[in-house]
């Protein structure tokens, strides 16, 4: 017994090293900074001057709100549409769903600037049709979209894998004892359902709330949110301590929206994100 | 017989399945408060003749008639019948209390006294007092049982399915809830189709026991009935032990077969027609040698606690007797068998096809052969 735990410690060591290095040293920085001045001297100033920036909170949140639900309305149909079709269907709406993300993160963001652009494929199509143009592109709802397109799959992801572990039988029980379609839905399928959206939920909201690319590109850095103003920060501002205490706060947000979910589902399968 | 008017009314009813025909017109009525068990192997179609009654699946031909009324194309919601499931089905997310009163909610009662008092009157049916609140991955297979039975009858229905409900369950607690199933359907007095493929239990339970095979309905009956006067090789076979040989009703009560004329009960047949002649193990009895009508030589005795099961070679025929005398391997032994005891089945399908012993002693030799690996299963 001893030997293999010596074992398993030899075999943990590099992750636990690989953990040390780049998650928690790290974030001890972030804390460290978030509390210092330039010189090093303990100061809550850069706590006090986020007041500015409730603006970005603000709109980062309700961003992230909006993209998330929008997610949640598309994906969920969809998650339930895979899960009662036949393997081969599934497998083929699987690799639909999958097949942009095989592609880079910033390329699909930035496509969707051709797309919407005010003289942008979009445009020029309605044109043609009498319509428009249409100012899209530098608006909110293009960042909205943006998160969207970009995060959808990590919504379908889980409800589909909880959907199609779902019993049938279940369903068939739930019939026999009177539900019609939407009682079925109601009572049997989404609360089995809910460990998934739980899942799906962070995983779409998280990123939103912190997302600073598609901001920039879709919004014409009109729409500024945490995210960009911790990248200025770092890259333009050069103040670090300002950038680490936006940090702390959304690191500190996140986890608060996480434990928030995790009360929805105390199910391994929703514990398992955090 | 139940006097009760008919429940349902299954009318003509077919099923195929990519193009393989799964019911075969099938016609069966169910009395209002009957316990009729659909009876078979497993594919002979007792299980999707369940689910149309439910509503879960369509006929592709035939009507499923409910008091009178046609209710081909209505919703298993609908439906005043409720399925106990093969495997139980219970709803993971709700505790005990919570999925016996699913249906009742389902239904839009709204007073929680109404349900409550409905739940707590179920749990004492099933035995399952003080339950309510447990959690139904904490309960054991038989208790589960309990539950889905007091969940499907906490909505009062009318016909209540049961798809091979104690096929999980181990032999003791088996035989316990066939009881108890029984009990429950005397006392609420509703009607129960119990499909199974246990013939003893279909026997021990049922008011009318329904014999399928392939699809076709081969016997409908009492369970002394099916069990007494087998309509045809198949249902004598699968109902219980039986020795089936091939005989000659010259004319009514006499019967030749074995080489030798015997008085029987039977009569109505035509003069010298061919019918299979089936006489139960346990009805055979066992004399000395150069005694009683047919003689012969033990090849294989098997002691089985009440009785002795012996096969016995009378010209080639291998016939199994269950006595509780005692005879060695190598013994030559009488028979005689009472007229009553012989039952004359009208020639079918399955004539031939069962109720020879011979493959029994084969099998045994087998067994007992080192040189027999077992490649084959």
């Amino acid at each position: 017994m001893k030997q293999s735990s010596a074992v398993k410690s030899f075999i943990n060591a590099p992750y636990l090293l690989w953990s040390v290095l780049f998650i928690i040293a790290p974030m001890i920085m972030v804390v460290y900074y978030a509390f210092t001045d330039r010189n090093g001297d303990w100061t809550l100033a850069n706590i006090t001057a986020l007041g500015a920036y409730s603006q970005t909170f603000i709109r980062s949140i309700w961003y992230a709100f909006v993209a998330t639900l929008i997610c949640l309305v598309l994906a969920y149909p969809l998650a339930y549409i895979m899960s009662r079709s036949s393997m081969s269907k599934q497998r083929t709406i699987m690799m639909l769903v999958m097949l942009p993300m095989w592609m880079n993160f910033l390329i699909r963001t930035y496509s969707w600037i051709t797309l919407l652009a005010n003289t942008g494929i979009i445009n020029t199509l309605l044109s043609k049709i009498g319509i428009g143009p249409l100012h899209m592109i530098n608006t909110p709802g293009a960042v909205i979209l943006g998160m969207i397109y970009n995060f959808l799959p990590y919504m379908i992801l889980p409800i589909y894998s909880i959907m199609s572990k779902l019993d049938y039988r279940l369903v068939e029980a739930a019939q026999d004892l009177g539900c019609n379609s939407f009682g079925v839905l109601k009572r049997v399928i989404f609360p089995l359902s809910l460990p998934g959206v739980i899942s799906g939920i962070t995983m779409v909201f998280v990123p939103s709330v912190s997302t600073f690319y598609i901001s920039q590109k879709l919004g014409g850095g009109k729409y500024l949110l945490v995210g960009d103003s911790i990248e200025m920060q770092f890259q333009s501002a050069y103040n670090y301590n300002l950038g680490a205490s936006l940090s702390l706060v959304l690191m500190v947000m996140i986890i608060i929206c996480m434990i928030i979910m995790n009360k929805f589902a105390d199910n391994e399968e929703g514990a398992m994100i955090i | 017989m139940n006097n009760n008017p008919v429940i349902i009314d299954l009318q003509n009813i077919s099923v195929s399945f990519d193009g393989q025909t799964i019911l075969n017109n099938i016609n069966l009525q169910i009395h209002d408060g009957e316990f009729v068990t659909l009876l078979g192997p497993s594919g002979c179609g007792k299980t999707t003749t369940l689910r149309i009654i439910a509503g879960f699946q369509q006929p592709d031909k035939g009507n499923v008639i409910f008091e009178g009324k046609n209710i081909d194309g209505v919703p298993a919601y609908k439906r005043q019948v409720n399925t106990i499931f093969q495997r139980y089905a219970l709803f993971p997310h709700l505790n005990v209390h919570d999925n016996i009163a699913f249906g009742l909610k389902v239904k839009k009662i709204k007073d929680k006294k109404v349900i409550n008092k409905k739940v707590d009157e179920m749990l004492e049916l099933v035995n399952l007092k003080g339950f309510g609140s447990r959690n139904i991955n904490s309960l054991s297979g038989g208790q589960q049982q309990r539950v889905a039975i007091a969940r499907a009858l906490a909505v009062d229905p009318r016909v209540v399915l049961l798809d091979e409900p104690l096929g999980a369950l181990d032999l003791k607690l088996r035989k316990d809830m066939q009881i108890e199933l029984k009990n429950i359907q005397q006392k609420l007095g509703i009607t129960f189709i119990y499909v199974t493929h246990d013939q003893e239990e279909a026997l021990s339970m049922s008011d009318t026991v329904v014999v399928m095979n392939n699809g076709e309905i081969q016997h409908i009956g009492t369970p002394l009935d099916v069990y007494n006067e087998p309509k045809n090789a198949f249902v004598a076979d699968f109902i219980g032990e039986s020795n089936i040989l091939d005989g000659v009703m010259h004319e009514d009560f006499s019967v030749e077969f074995s080489g030798m004329r015997f008085q029987c009960v039977d009569k109505g047949f035509k003069k010298d027609e061919p019918v299979d002649v089936v006489i139960r193990p346990e009805d055979i009895d066992v004399l000395p040698e150069g005694q009683g009508m047919l003689s012969g030589k033990v090849t294989s005795v098997t002691f089985k606690g009440v009785h002795y099961e012996i096969i016995v070679d009378i010209d080639g025929f291998k016939w199994m007797i269950q006595t509780t005398q005692k005879s060695e391997v190598g013994d030559t032994i009488g028979i005689s068998i009472k007229p009553d005891e012989m039952h004359i089945m009208k020639k079918s399908e399955y004539s031939g096809l069962y109720g020879d012993y011979s493959s029994f002693s084969e099998e045994f030799d087998e067994l007992s052969d080192p040189t027999v690996t077992e490649e084959e299963e």
